[in-house]
């Protein structure tokens, strides 16, 4: 076969790829601005939101040497951790009180054992004001050196000292970091702080070369673990040590396994007690409603958008305007007005009771309850079931009803034969409208739904607003985000994506 | 077609100036957060409006402060606090600072003194909860009754709520467990100042379920403060939990037939933080702004609009008459003696540790 040659003497393909190219290009830039504006309006921050479900950096970046120290601690022993791990603590606690990072670390943790924010917060207070000045005072008063903080940046900048004493200096690296970012001071100015001190009693009394040699035999230790205990008695608590280092590693499943009502446990994953449990509840309540408010939509929908579709286009006009009108009232008023109308003092208890359908004081509970917010939430949600069945009613010819009839089908059958089949994809897509904007609210059960009509979403707001677990807010909005992939798919298959139509 | 590019158009000009000005801190101009309606305009006339005459700066209102916690957390991971002022619950300011989400502040060299002579840190007292919060008011979260629907004998005490025998019907509480906890251990026997410790406890805990277990099928949980006065000017409860402030204006305001119970009520604070990570410029305006506010006079002024008492022991005696409906406002406030003859202290750091169990707990107990 010859190679066909385009005007140029280039081969014909190659062009015509070039060609192409610059086609999609040009195509590409155009839509350029939206593809970067979902981007970054859209894809990064819900996968930012999914990566928090199973971030947990917080406990290492704070207690660094902690974590570290807790490695060899046997949680099975059932003895709270020695003098190195206290150790340990002392230094980070020390520096993250100085970041103000305890706190935040001490709520973190407190998600998933009660009193540990307390707990960090009392000890960051007592942190500053522990017994370890003795030790920076034995130092300065053994040779003025050590007092001298241009002397100490000297040392520090030695790496043969550094070598002698390996944590004094990761301690005082840490140390004049701190300096620098938290009080914009020079650590060449700056005498070390107490916890600097500590470590180098500590590596001297363990026989390593100091800088200028000091005798620390006279010096009475201080145990740190002692001193952390009189702060708080909950530090010789095995649980606090336990979830710390549960929750240690920097990514973790805990969030997931907690919105699934399980617990973290030190051998994996164990039921949570019966008192706590929530999500799973709140999981299958959320499908069933949804559901239940998508197929009350499509009851009620249907006869609308038919009389739509079919009626005078003034009469169709109008009633058009009346579906649209609630559809751009605020949300709060509808939702407030359905208390109005539903409440057992509300206006439709009084009209049954003053028809006598209902006695004075067996008055309906139409509100705070499931009832309420199926009512509720179908009335909110029913113009997106109408519009897109609508649109596509409007589609189908009225001739072929009449053809139907004329061939000698009854109503019914040409209906259900004939009419029906073709508003499948409407109903389809209002359906898949319905329903995944109903697993997602929360306004509304939150207002009506009492204590049994309240969605997942409404815990998933809980933990982004008041409690601030971000971590669980993502692991949940995760799983309900896994599921209803999961039901497209299944929809998918069934009914086929192909059969969905927004309009004709 | 056209329309919607135009549409298009329109809203992307629209976002874009959004974000031009969402910074909008003109050297003159500050944001101040808080909780809208009543509450917002009060500040207004107490506090806002005097200062800007003094300084000239223009104040923006926000009414952010039901989402205050989260939206700071965003804004400080986004690098870019827009607010400048934010009027929070103390639980709230507690949460914001162990965050290190506010700015820590020092109430005798950065707050005023109080008229009395009085430092800022003795006048405010133990209403310093936090070391980032400016106390400004003391609500209290207590109980209010439909006098026509109580019968002859009016309800006196708290433990009227777990009554159903004596007054029938709904009542409605707070779709949480703080103050509903300890109300139920209150009327279960357990002595005042135990609560907290009895709480501590699974039995405690339990004891506390069994208690709101004799109302549940009784209770309409509400979650926003305008639930319980509607409940009640519709009759739909007898008797209803809420804050002070609201029950104030549903009786003297919207005369409704409704009385308080002020028995067992739980004080609680509002007040001021400062965002951390502010500009020093805008941090120093903010200070200046907080000091301003909560010195004596100011916090005395706000008590003429609403039904909250001031924070500072110094500015109690100068509590004068409603602005508009010219009764004195000092019988109405829940630190008013005849008021507070059976008070409940609300313990902040108690439930800064329990409060995610026991939200987790009671959610549980809800849905049961």
């Amino acid at each position: 076969m010859t190679e066909v040659l385009a005007a140029d003497g280039r081969p014909l393909k190659a062009s015509l790829n070039r060609a192409l190219r610059r086609q999609k290009l040009r195509a590409l830039a155009l839509i350029a601005p939206l593809l970067i504006f979902i981007l970054v309006s859209f894809v990064m921050p819900i996968a930012d939101m999914l990566f928090r479900s199973v971030e947990n950096e917080i406990v290492s970046d704070t207690l660094p040497r902690t974590v570290q120290a807790l490695e060899s601690w046997d949680s099975s022993s059932g003895e709270a951790p020695g003098e190195a791990v206290f150790n340990a603590l002392y230094t980070d606690m020390a520096l993250a009180t100085e970041y103000k990072s305890h706190t935040r670390l001490g709520s973190r943790l407190n998600y998933e054992l009660t009193g540990v924010s307390s707990l960090f917060r009392k000890s960051g207070r007592r942190v500053k004001r522990f017994d370890t000045d003795v030790y920076a005072d034995a130092f300065r008063d053994a040779d003025p050196a050590y007092a001298d903080p241009s002397q100490w940046a000297a040392w520090m900048g030695d790496d043969t000292v550094r070598a002698a004493v390996p944590v004094t200096a990761a301690t005082y690296d840490a140390w004049a970091k701190m300096i620098v970012e938290v009080d914009n001071d020079d650590p060449a100015k700056e005498e070390p702080w107490d916890f600097v001190y500590t470590s180098l009693y500590n590596e001297a009394v363990a026989g390593a070369s100091l800088p200028v040699a000091v005798d620390v035999s006279g010096v009475e230790p201080v145990s740190l673990r002692e001193q952390f205990v009189e702060v708080d008695k909950n530090w010789l608590d095995i649980d606090v040590w336990q979830t710390i280092k549960i929750y240690a590693p920097k990514y973790t499943n805990g969030y997931f396994l907690n919105s699934v009502d399980l617990l973290k446990g030190p051998d994996g994953a164990e039921a949570r007690p019966e008192s706590e449990r929530i999500y799973v509840v709140l999981f299958i309540r959320t499908m069933i409603m949804s559901l239940s408010i998508m197929g009350m939509c499509v009851l009620l929908g249907y006869p609308i958008a038919w009389l739509l579709a079919n009626l005078k286009d003034r009469t169709a006009n109008l009633l058009m305007i009346l579906v649209l009108l609630p559809f751009w009232t605020s949300l709060l008023v509808r939702t407030s007005a359905w208390k109005v109308l539903l409440q057992q003092q509300g206006v439709i208890n009084d009209v049954l009771v003053w028809i006598g359908l209902v006695a004075d004081d067996g008055r309906l509970q139409l509100i705070n309850n499931q009832t309420g917010t199926i009512i509720a939430m179908t009335h909110i949600l029913l113009p997106f079931m109408i519009l897109p069945l609508y649109s596509v009613m409007k589609t189908i010819p009225p001739s072929y009803l009449r053809a139907a009839k004329s061939l000698g089908a009854t109503d019914w059958t040409a209906f259900w034969r004939v009419y029906f089949p073709q508003s499948v994809p409407g109903i389809g897509a209002g359906c898949i409208l319905v329903f995944i904007l109903s697993i997602g609210y929360y306004i509304t059960p939150e207002l009506v739904g009492g204590t049994k009509g309240v969605f997942i979403s409404n815990r998933i707001a809980y933990h982004i607003s008041s409690s601030l677990n971000w971590g669980l807010a993502a692991a949940l909005g995760s799983i309900l985000l896994a599921v209803v992939l999961l039901l497209y798919w299944v929809y998918d298959k069934i009914v086929g994506i192909d059969n969905v139509k927004l309009g004709g | 077609m056209k329309t919607t590019l135009k549409l298009m158009a329109t809203s992307c000009l629209t976002l874009t100036a959004s974000m031009a000005f969402a910074d909008g801190h003109m050297a003159n101009e500050m944001t101040i957060v808080s909780w809208g309606g009543a509450y917002s305009n009060s500040q207004q006339k107490a506090y806002h409006e005097p200062y800007m005459e003094n300084t000239g700066v223009n104040i923006i209102n926000d009414e952010s402060s039901a989402e205050a916690v989260a939206k700071l957390r965003a804004m400080n991971e986004a690098g870019n606090v827009t607010w400048d002022v934010v009027d929070v619950v103390a639980s709230d300011a507690i949460r914001l600072c162990d965050e290190g989400l506010a700015l820590e502040i020092d109430a005798d060299t950065q707050l005023a003194d109080g008229d009395d002579g009085s430092k800022a840190s003795d006048d405010f007292g133990d209403l310093l909860v936090s070391e980032c919060f400016i106390p400004q008011i003391v609500y209290s979260t207590t109980v209010g009754y439909r006098t026509d629907l109580v019968g002859d004998t009016a309800p006196t005490d708290i433990c009227a709520i777990f009554d159903t025998d004596a007054y029938p019907g709904k009542r409605s509480l707070e779709k949480r467990p703080i103050n509903n906890m300890e109300w139920a251990l209150l009327c279960d026997g357990v002595a005042k100042d135990a609560v907290y410790d009895v709480l501590e406890t699974e039995e405690g805990q339990a004891q506390a379920f069994a208690k709101l277990d004799t109302i549940k099928d009784d209770v309409i949980w509400w979650s926003a403060g305008a639930d319980t006065p509607q409940l009640l000017a519709d009759g739909e409860v007898v008797m209803g939990s809420t804050y002070n402030g609201r029950l104030f204006s549903l009786i003297e305001e919207q005369k409704q037939p409704v009385a308080m119970l002020w028995d067992a009520q739980v004080f609680d604070l509002d007040g001021w933080i400062i965002p951390a990570g502010l500009t020093p410029e805008r941090e120093a305006r903010a200070l200046d702004y907080v000091k301003f506010a909560t010195d004596t006079q100011r916090l005395a002024d706000q008590s003429k609009y609403i039904a909250y008492g001031p924070a500072r022991a110094s500015s109690a005696p100068l509590v004068g008459k409603h602005a508009d409906l010219g009764i004195e406002m000092a019988p109405h406030m829940p630190t008013d003696p005849n008021n507070a003859k059976n008070t409940f202290l609300y313990n902040y750091e108690w439930w800064a540790d329990y409060r995610d169990d026991l939200d987790a707990k009671f959610q549980a107990w809800l849905s049961k």
